[in-house]
């Protein structure tokens, strides 16, 4: 019988872990999603997002730890749990011998739906992901914003109320990137239960109600992005740039200015909560960098705080 | 419960037309979750069939094109223009007292479905995957892992029905299949297919990398097979040291049966009961590994 203590959260995973051969790819994470929420799995690539979000799709064996979706285990009860989801994977994996429309109602039949329901349902979603005049073209004759709409509307035929996006929008340009997040938005808005992969940090900023910062396996901070910003960041950063050679030297004679300093290859950051104000102590000191830069901070800040690392490599 | 149906008129509206309903836009809601899943256990193999054939609808026209071609050119070829030759040159009984047309054409349509499984049960399979990942798509909804295999095999092994219903019918029509039991040969046809596809299948399936393995599938397994199975001269004229090919090969124990159906080619009864017995154990051994190694794949 389904498992009935953990219903008011539609994900629950509790020291989830997941083996492959002697590497721990996903570590011990434990989560839960409420109903609606649009959580975000945030961490570089090789993470264990992907292996995370394999799991809770049912499609993946975990090696130990719970994990419950609509209050079922996904390893006894497959087709239920992969029935209340919609998943759009990380490559795109749409059947590029069928027409845009036939890719639709194909995957419609997967979940035994009537083609009476289907076909006036593939046109409203072919609509909503802006690809109605596209219906009868080939799929390998779309760019690839385009297949990534018609991925997201191909999950949604079942008409889902959780969603599953791996990397969402990676590979695209901005443009696309920013339909898709329009499209995502009114999903949100809708009430459906977003859970979404990502490295970008922009990207989790703009859908996201909470997130868990994510590396090697294992969660590193939990929050909304504002509050992971506050409690691990200062407001303001100041980025500096002396070329290639001088970043790391000169970080020393730069001790003592912002709260914090750090010395990447490419710039020096400095976090502080008036990035004006460090600037012209950088400047009293004598010191005149190439370029120079006052922002605030971002998840970005908060990942290199975490890690010691960047979010994309 | 009875009808509560009073035999009214429906309330007109003014004009003498029938009221239409107040909601217009017709809300479209999907069946719940547990509706879905409970289908998809029921007849997820035939959804992913459903597919496959949706995708094989799209080359209708190469398809069959390939089907009507393939054996009239085969036939044309060898059962007319080499069959002058070799009738006009053997004693009458080289090939049991039938015509040489006779004596291969159960050949050319085994392989005919054996070379139609060596494509489909390779490159398509690769295609799933790792080139197009198709598999992928399927196997994140509530179909599980063994109802692809299954689907796919159903979609194929309808391919592979009418493709041999049709080289049957061509064969027929060359007066080549004398006997009332013709017609089974399309069966065994298919499963020959099957018993070499399936295995096939299995294999490809577990490859990670395209080296060229299909090429040489294709090569070294399937062109000797054509070859030397009692296809194109009784098998027992090839030397001892040669004959293992046909005992092994899908294709003679598929030729030879289907030389008992079409003109009564006279065998001992536990050879027949061995040529079933072999192609339905090699087709049901492919299907079971296909099945394993697609779990274990898609499954990672």
């Amino acid at each position: 019988m389904p498992n009935q203590t953990n219903t008011n959260y539609v994900i629950s995973a509790d020291q989830l872990t997941k083996h492959y051969g002697d590497f721990a790819a996903v570590n011990g994470i434990s989560f839960d999603v409420p109903a609606g929420e649009s959580f975000g799995l945030l961490g570089p690539n090789g993470a264990g997002k992907s292996t995370t979000m394999k799991m809770i799709g049912g499609v993946s064996q975990r090696t130990s730890g719970k994990l419950t979706i609509m209050g079922l285990d996904p390893e006894q009860h497959g087709p239920e749990v992969r029935a209340h989801l919609g998943v759009v994977p990380q490559q795109d994996n749409l059947d590029e011998e069928l027409r845009v429309r036939d890719n639709l109602l194909v995957y419609g039949r997967y979940f035994g739906l009537p083609m009476s329901y289907l076909k006036p349902k593939a046109d409203e979603l072919l609509e909503f992901a802006q690809l109605t005049d596209k219906a009868k073209a080939k799929v390998d004759s779309l760019s690839g914003g385009m297949k990534r709409r018609l991925t997201i509307a191909r999950s949604l035929i079942n008409e889902p109320k959780i969603l599953l996006l791996d990397e969402p929008t990676t590979g695209l340009d901005p443009q696309a990137r920013h339909i898709l997040w329009d499209r995502l938005f009114r999903l949100k808005e809708s009430g459906v239960t977003l859970i979404l992969t990502t490295h970008y940090m922009d990207e989790a900023e703009q859908l996201c109600d909470r997130l868990v910062v994510v590396d090697k396996g294992q969660i590193m901070a939990e929050g909304s992005p504002s509050t992971l910003i506050r409690e691990h960041s200062t407001r303001e950063v100041l980025e500096l740039r002396f070329g290639s050679e001088r970043n790391a030297t000169v970080a020393a004679d730069l001790a003592g200015i912002g709260e914090r300093l750090e010395p990447l290859p490419d710039r020096v950051l400095i976090y502080t909560h008036d990035g004006e104000s460090a600037l012209e102590q950088v400047t009293a000191r004598g010191l005149h960098p190439i370029t120079s830069l006052v922002r605030r901070s971002s998840l970005e800040d908060v990942f290199l705080r975490l890690t010691g690392r960047s979010l994309i490599d | 419960m009875t009808s509560q149906h009073t035999g009214m008129p429906e309330p007109s509206a003014p004009g003498g037309r029938t009221a239409q309903p107040t909601t217009t836009v017709r809300t479209l809601s999907a069946h719940s979750p547990m509706v879905s899943a409970e289908r998809a256990r029921k007849f997820g193999s035939w959804y992913y069939a459903e597919h496959a054939l949706k995708v094989m609808n799209g080359y209708r026209w190469t398809l069959l094109a390939y089907s009507v071609g393939n054996p009239v050119m085969y036939l044309f070829a060898m059962g007319v223009g080499l069959a002058t030759l070799v009738d006009n040159n053997s004693a009458e009984s080289a090939f049991g007292g039938v015509s040489y047309l006779a004596f291969i054409a159960p050949a050319l349509l085994s392989s005919a479905t054996i070379m139609t499984a060596a494509t489909e049960f390779t490159y398509p399979v690769m295609d799933g995957f790792k080139w197009r990942r198709v598999y992928y798509g399927p196997h994140a909804s509530p179909l599980a892992v063994h109802q692809i295999v299954n689907g796919y095999i159903i979609a194929i092994s309808l391919r592979l029905f009418l493709m041999s219903a049709i080289y049957f019918g061509i064969v027929a029509a060359f007066g080549a299949s004398p006997s009332a039991w013709g017609s089974v040969a399309i069966v065994v046809a298919v499963v020959c297919g099957l018993s070499f596809g399936l295995p096939l299948m299995a294999y490809s399936a577990s490859i990670t990398d395209d080296k060229g393995q299909f090429a040489l599938v294709m090569r070294f397994i399937v062109t000797p097979l054509f070859l030397f199975s009692g296809t194109f001269f009784p098998l027992d004229t090839l030397p001892v040291f040669l004959q293992w090919i046909g005992w092994i090969s899908p294709l003679w124990h598929g030729t030879e049966l289907g030389r008992v159906l079409t003109y009564g080619y006279s065998e001992p009864l536990w050879l027949s009961v061995i040529h079933v017995a072999y192609l339905v154990g090699l087709a049901l051994l492919g299907w079971v590994l296909a099945r394993r190694v697609y779990e274990r794949r898609l499954g990672q």
